[in-house]
Order: structure tokens, then sequence, then C-alpha cells
């Protein structure tokens, strides 16, 4: 179990300082994320009620996780590193736990700012709202990188991963929206992290199989 | 034979509902063809555990041919599902239908999965892929109903309760009996298209040979 752990945090600390030394992604999902609440502030007419910029907000940040994920394994296979990964003596699921902590870490370094400029320029937001989109991230991270590593396999890898990921995603975005929005958020947010336990349960046992033949 | 009884029953056996006359009938389609989707989407599931777990050879392609069959169905079940609700709510679509939803949610998620497949070239990375997500299929069913459950008000009218379906014998009998058909419906174009998928990789394999 330690060495498992090692293995994760070095593998997660590869990834956070490759980002650091190249800044390819945070900033691409900072810019994205605050450019699709501007255009989405245009997109709902005046009078619109603050319900429909909650479920937006949703919108928003789960377009910006997908461009977080499509980054995700990019190294990986332009560098053929995931071959050597696979090879190296760690259980494979390490290298998943890594890649999901660091998608985890770019998701909530992007809704920092998100968040803020979401209250800023809408409604406002609420403790439900926060709680909601942080057991969210858990999902999105756990899902969206073992998607992330099935797209990299195929030809068509960018336009695949929103096909693959957007149906799994759906039950998130009920959990999430019900949270913002509902008198009692407490089913909701429980359901979310229902949703994560199962599903990170999944993707740990799978991995395995997804990386290797 | 089968299919014909099933909808000679469904036609003129069953006494017309009370309240919804003549489109009642559509039940006797509707809801079998949604149950056998709901089996073909397990039954390639299992055959993707069996791959992953087992090694078993073949069983790629028959989960494959499965969530094909169950695909199939599946339109069938939105579009008599959304006939349906037409008649008797005055909508073609109508998104508090829970049972609806989670069928478009699942038509999406499948048709995913045949892009997936045909994007990766064949071989055993594909098939583990493709058995991967078609497992996240069976999970992802009582995940969204459950979210769908929670999301939406009910005017989806619940047949199957605690307490035993609550419909006449007559009723309940040609039920079963459509049920039977379509399941043996389904497992008959499954056969045949296992067959079909079968005998091509066959004949390439020869060509190969030959060539």
């Amino acid at each position: 179990m330690t060495r498992w752990l090692g293995d994760v945090r070095a593998l997660a600390r590869k990834d956070l300082l490759l980002e650091l030394r190249g800044r390819d992604t945070l900033p691409a999902m900072l810019l994205f994320v605050v450019a699709t609440l501007v255009v989405f502030h245009f997109a709902l007419p005046a009078g619109s009620s603050d319900l429909a910029a909650q479920g937006l907000l949703w919108v928003a940040l789960l377009f910006t996780a997908l461009l977080g994920l499509t980054r995700a394994f990019v190294a990986e296979r332009d560098q053929r590193l995931l071959d050597a990964l696979v090879l190296a003596p760690c259980d494979r699921s390490a290298i998943w736990a890594a890649k999901g902590l660091a998608v985890l870490a770019f998701l909530a370094g992007a809704e920092i700012v998100a968040l803020p400029v979401f209250a800023l320029f809408f409604s406002g937001l609420t403790w439900q709202t926060v709680a909601g989109v942080a057991l969210a991230d858990l999902g999105i991270a756990a899902v969206g990188t073992l998607m992330s590593a099935m797209a990299a396999a195929g030809r068509a890898r960018e336009l695949l991963l929103p096909l693959l990921f957007l149906p799994l995603a759906i039950p998130i975005v009920i959990g999430g929206v019900g949270a913002s929005v509902a008198d009692h958020p407490g089913r909701y947010l429980g359901f979310l992290a229902l949703y994560d336990v199962v599903f990170a349960i999944i993707c740990w046992a799978s991995f395995e199989y997804v990386v290797t033949e | 034979m089968l299919v014909c009884a099933a909808f000679a029953l469904a036609f003129f056996y069953v006494p017309t509902d009370a309240d919804q006359g003549f489109s009642q009938r559509i039940f006797y389609l509707h809801v079998p063809v949604a149950l056998t989707a709901y089996a073909c989407f397990g039954w390639g599931a299992w055959k993707a555990l069996l791959h992953l777990w087992k090694r078993r050879e073949g069983a790629d392609l028959e989960s494959y041919v499965a969530i094909h069959i169950g695909v199939i169905f599946g339109i069938l079940t939105l579009a008599t599902g959304s006939i349906w609700a037409r008649i008797s709510w005055g909508k073609w679509w109508v998104w508090s239908e829970k049972q609806l939803v989670l069928f478009l949610v699942l038509f999406l998620f499948y048709s995913a999965y045949f892009m997936l497949r045909f994007s990766i070239e064949p071989g055993p990375q594909r098939a583990n892929l493709c058995a991967v997500y078609a497992l996240f299929g069976v999970v992802l069913i009582p995940v969204s109903f459950l979210a769908i459950r929670l999301a939406q008000n009910f005017i989806h009218p619940v047949v199957f309760t605690r307490d035993g379906p609550q419909m006449a014998a007559s009723q309940f009998a040609t039920f079963c009996v459509c049920l039977a058909a379509m399941l043996a419906l389904a497992a008959t174009l499954y056969m045949v298209e296992l067959t079909g998928k079968r005998l091509d990789e066959q004949l390439r394999e020869l060509r190969e040979l030959l060539a």
C-alpha cells in the first residue's frame, strides 16, 4: 500500500512538474472557462432566472474539464511514455490514480478562478454549489482519466473523448445541478458521492486492461 | 412464430384499455422491447466480463453483437415510446418520462461504444477497451436511473410495483408472451449476426492464407 502511494506520488509529481515547466494546460483551461462564462452571459436573454445561470455553470465546468482531459495523455502518447510506464514495476492502477490526481489539481485550479468569476458575473455562489463542484470534480477526474486513456488508443483521439465521456457525465450534471438549485441538496450531494465511489472502484479495477493487451 | 402469436394476442385478445383505448396496445410492444434491450446490454456486459476475466476466445465478438442487437432494440424502444407519448400525452418527447430519458442516455452511450470500436485497429487492445466500456454501460444503467429518478417528477405509468404487476390476468399473459417473443427474436438475431460475423472472420483468414 505504501509502495502504491509512493508510485502515485512520484507519477503525479511528474505531471505537475511538467505542467509547471510547460504551462500548457492550466492557462488554457482558465481562459476557456472565463470566456465560456462571458459567452453564457450573452447567451442568456435579459431577465433570465438565476436558475438558468446555475445550470450553465455546470456546462462551463464540464467542457473545461473536457479540455483538460484531452491534454491529459498527450505527453504519454507523443513520447511513447505509456509503454515505458506499463513496463515499469508498479501497479498499473497507480498510473490512473496519479493522472487522476493531476487532472483533479488542474480542475481545482481552474475552478478557484471560475467560481468567483461566476459569482461576480451572475448571481453569487452558495455553499451547496461549491460542495457539489468539489464532489463532481472527483467523479470527473476518475472517469475522465480512464476515458482519456481509452481515447488515446483510437485514431480520432480528440474527437473520441467527448463522445465517450459525455454520456457518462450526464449523472454528474444531474446531481450537480440538483445540488445547486434544490432546497435540500443532501440527496443530490449523496448521489454525487455515490457516483464517485462506484465509478472510482470500477476505474481502478479496469485501468489495467486499458493500457495492457 | 412466437412474434406472430404475440402480435395477434396483443391486437385481438386483450381487452381494450378503458382509459387509453386502442393506443394502450402499444404497451405490449414497447415494454417487452425495452426489457429485451436491457437483456441484450446485460448479456453484452457479461460476455465482456468473461473476456476480461477468463480470456475466453470469441467473447469479445459475442459482446459486440449483443450490444449491436441491444442498440437496435433501444432505437425501437425510443420510437415506440415516443409514439405512445404522442398519443397519450400529446407530445412526441416528454422529459419527465424517466424511462425514455434513460434510454436516450444509454443510446448515446452505446453509440459512443461503436465509435470507440471502429476507431481502433482490430486486435487484443480493441477487445479490452470495448469490454471495459461495455462494463461501464451496465454500471451506468442503475446510476443514471437513480439520477433521473432524483431529478424528475413522475408521469410515466408504473405497472410493476412492489405488490406485483398491476394488470388483469389476460393482460399479463399477453405481456409474457410478447416478452418471450421479443427475447426469442433478439436471440435469433443474435445467433444470425454472430454466425455472419464468424463466417466473415473465417473468410478473411482463408483469404490471407491464400494470398
